[in-house]
């Protein structure tokens, strides 16, 4: 490939053969994937915008850090509960007088690292499942087929809730790196990878199905490849576009799952904060008029799987090889 | 016909058999059920041993999802705890209809769950109806506008709902439609409860209480549904058969309405079908906010009591719900499309 960036100022006009393509071809510098795809991506407005604000929170939450201290996001002064957003708490203070700005900021981290996590958890066993009974088929295929499926007749919810109860009895909190956390992070980001997967495995399985019978792949086998080297070296590149999609909407849907449980109660015990569990009870003081509870952490919420669904649709159409727009 | 049907029901056992089990396993290790039954506290030890054997929590795991399954009437129980099994057991199983009794107040689960059941259906059917006619009247109207303002507000907009949690729209609708309708002395809407005890449980008691949680579940569901018809309908417009019908000069509204529609409503059908048991789900949230005592709230209450009866039998019906509509749902569309034939 010639430089990147810089357009061909001659397009491979010679190596056209036949009319037919020929008029599509000139308008267009030749590009490599990723290029096409960056450009298909920029010309997504909102997914640009995903990715503006994506980046905003992320700065919020670890810039806060550096302003507020962690032990003062978890001080308590019952003295101040649920004083109104004002000079000293700009947003407000929570039921044991917590200021809630800095509780964001740390409920940002943790909610983000849940998020990350989950969605690294479910990929890597989705992938692998995926392309184990996608590339192999037979019985495996058919046991781990029928397995998600017995995992996708109860609707997740019912399932983490159960699975938060179960695994969520006594954890001892954990140490890392210097800071405390409750082990029920770790607890939520299993079960949500755990209930997650069978999602992504449908999809990489779909892929391999189709992608198995190319030629290209007859002719790897042919040449001596591997059996891992045909599924991690040609099939699995191949199929990364709707991977990484599914990637992107699986941190969105970890977010949003975890605000679920930690809002009923069963997710992330205090004194760590999450954008859900500060939400956990408002609806008690909400007709004292008091709304600085949840509308702080919901909209960071809302902001947050907002833009990483447009980011993930903007990519879906960016990575579709389909698609002719450049 | 019959026989993809028959082969979908005998699919579904095994994985029926393999969910239960799982679940149950689960649910009988989350602590001690006995410590939080029925806010009595038992200080005698041969009580607690007693009723340990009467539940049959003192035997393995296994031969509990047995009896949970099939029943313990064909056997004898060690009631006195001499080791000597002398009473038959009296429960019938899961499998003959008897769900056992809830662990937390010794009624039958059954009913337990049945008292609440049409509270939830309530809610979700009505929800669901505003969600289809809502959803079918935004996608429609956005696919013939294509890339027009109002379809790109509605595409924002869907992206919006979308991606807002059920708490927030809740707690929103809350704010606005009770505290602060309240507080300006306008007619506000309750934030809790199926009706107002001083009124009882009238008719537009229940009407008057459900406006938030069904707005609440519409809100966040019509987001994907109008996004889809909007798809599928503009698929269908752009077919042959529509310029046909077109070109014979028939009206506007029967070209939209009959021809693109009907058949546009194939996928629709399936979104729906398979969406229906979700709602139970969904209601989870909205139930625990607006105080609805429905099967979510029992559902919630229950897991944290580690009442393996009532839990399980909500979920059972739950997965039978998701099993049954998945059927249905194949059925429907074989009966809408003859060029679809399961064999």
């Amino acid at each position: 490939m010639a430089k990147r960036g810089i357009p061909d100022p001659q397009p491979a006009l010679s190596k056209i053969e036949g009319p037919v393509s020929a008029l599509d071809e000139l308008e267009t510098p030749i590009l490599t994937l990723s290029q096409l795809a960056w450009r298909r991506f920029r010309r997504h407005k909102m997914a640009v915008a995903g990715v503006i604000i994506l980046i905003l929170l992320v700065a919020y939450c670890i810039g806060g850090a550096f302003i507020f201290s962690e032990s003062y996001a978890n001080h308590t002064d019952t003295s101040l509960r649920l004083q109104p957003p004002a000079a000293e708490h700009p947003f407000g203070t929570d039921t044991t007088g917590r200021d809630i700005l800095a509780r964001t900021i740390y409920g940002g981290q943790i909610s983000l690292l849940i998020g990350l996590t989950a969605m690294i958890l479910e990929i890597t066993v989705g992938v692998l499942i995926g392309a184990v009974t996608g590339f192999f088929g037979g019985w495996l295929d058919n046991i781990l087929m029928r397995f998600t499926e017995a995992v996708l007749i109860v609707p997740q919810i019912f399932l983490l809730l159960v699975m938060a109860k179960f695994f969520g009895g006594n954890v001892p909190n954990i140490v890392f790196l210097g800071r405390e956390f409750s082990g029920s992070v770790i607890v939520i980001v299993f079960i949500i990878g755990l209930t997650a997967w069978p999602y992504t495995a449908r999809i990489v399985r779909a892929q391999f199905l189709s992608i198995k019978e190319n030629e290209f792949i007859l002719a790897a086998r042919a040449t001596g490849t591997s059996t891992w080297g045909i599924i991690f070296r040609h099939i699995l590149p191949n199929s990364i576009a709707p991977i990484v999609v599914a990637a992107t909407l699986g941190v969105a849907n970890a977010i949003t799952l975890e605000a679920y449980i930690s809002f009923l109660g069963l997710g992330v015990r205090p004194p760590t904060a999450t954008w859900g569990n500060m939400l956990e009870g408002a609806y008690n003081y909400i007709d004292q008029g008091v709304y600085w509870l949840w509308l702080f952490p919901g909209l960071l919420i809302l902001f947050i799987v907002l833009s990483i669904n447009f980011v993930g649709d903007g990519l879906r159409d960016a990575l579709d090889p389909r698609s002719r727009a450049v | 016909m019959t026989r993809y049907i028959v082969r979908r029901l005998l699919q579904a056992i095994p994985l029926m058999f393999f969910i239960s089990l799982v679940l149950f396993v689960m649910m009988r290790n989350m602590g001690d059920p006995l410590a939080t039954m029925g806010g009595r506290t038992m200080t005698r030890s041969e009580d607690r041993a007693r009723l340990t054997r009467q539940l049959g929590l003192d035997k393995p795991i296994i031969v509990q999802y047995v009896y949970w399954l099939i029943g313990n009437d064909w056997t004898k129980i060690d009631m006195d705890g001499n080791g000597v099994a002398e009473t038959p057991g009296t429960r019938k199983g899961i499998l003959r209809g008897d769900f056992g009794l809830s662990l937390v107040n010794r009624k039958s689960a059954m009913q337990v769950i049945m008292e609440r059941l049409p509270n939830t259906l309530i809610l979700m059917l009505t929800a669901e109806v505003v969600i289809i006619t809502g959803s079918l009247l935004i996608g429609i109207y956005a696919a013939l506008r294509q890339y027009s303002f109002t379809d790109n507000l509605v595409t924002t907009l869907s992206f919006i709902g979308y991606s807002m949690p059920i708490f927030f729209v809740a707690l929103g609708l809350m704010y606005i439609f009770s505290v602060n309708f309240k507080a300006w002395g306008l007619p506000y809407l309750p934030t809790v409860g199926m009706f107002d005890p001083q009124i009882g449980k009238t008719f537009w008691q229940t009407v008057w209480h459900m406006i938030l949680p069904v707005i609440t579940i519409a809100l966040t569901s019509f987001a994907a549904n109008s996004r889809y018809v909007r798809s599928t309908m503009l698929e269908a417009l752009s077919q042959d058969y529509i310029r046909t019908a077109r070109s014979k000069g028939l009206p506007r509204r029967s070209i939209v309405f009959v021809h693109a529609l009907k058949n546009a409503s194939l996928p629709i059908i399936t979104v729906v079908g398979l969406d229906l048991p979700f709602l139970l789900g969904g209601a989870i949230v909205t139930e625990r906010i607006f105080a609805w005592p429905g099967m979510g709230r029992l559902f919630l209450d229950h897991v944290s009591r580690g009442d393996t009866p009532v839990v399980m039998g909500i979920l059972m019906l739950i997965a039978i719900s998701v099993i049954a509509f998945q059927i249905i749902t194949d059925i429907v569309y074989a009966w809408l499309d003859p060029r679809i034939r399961y064999n």
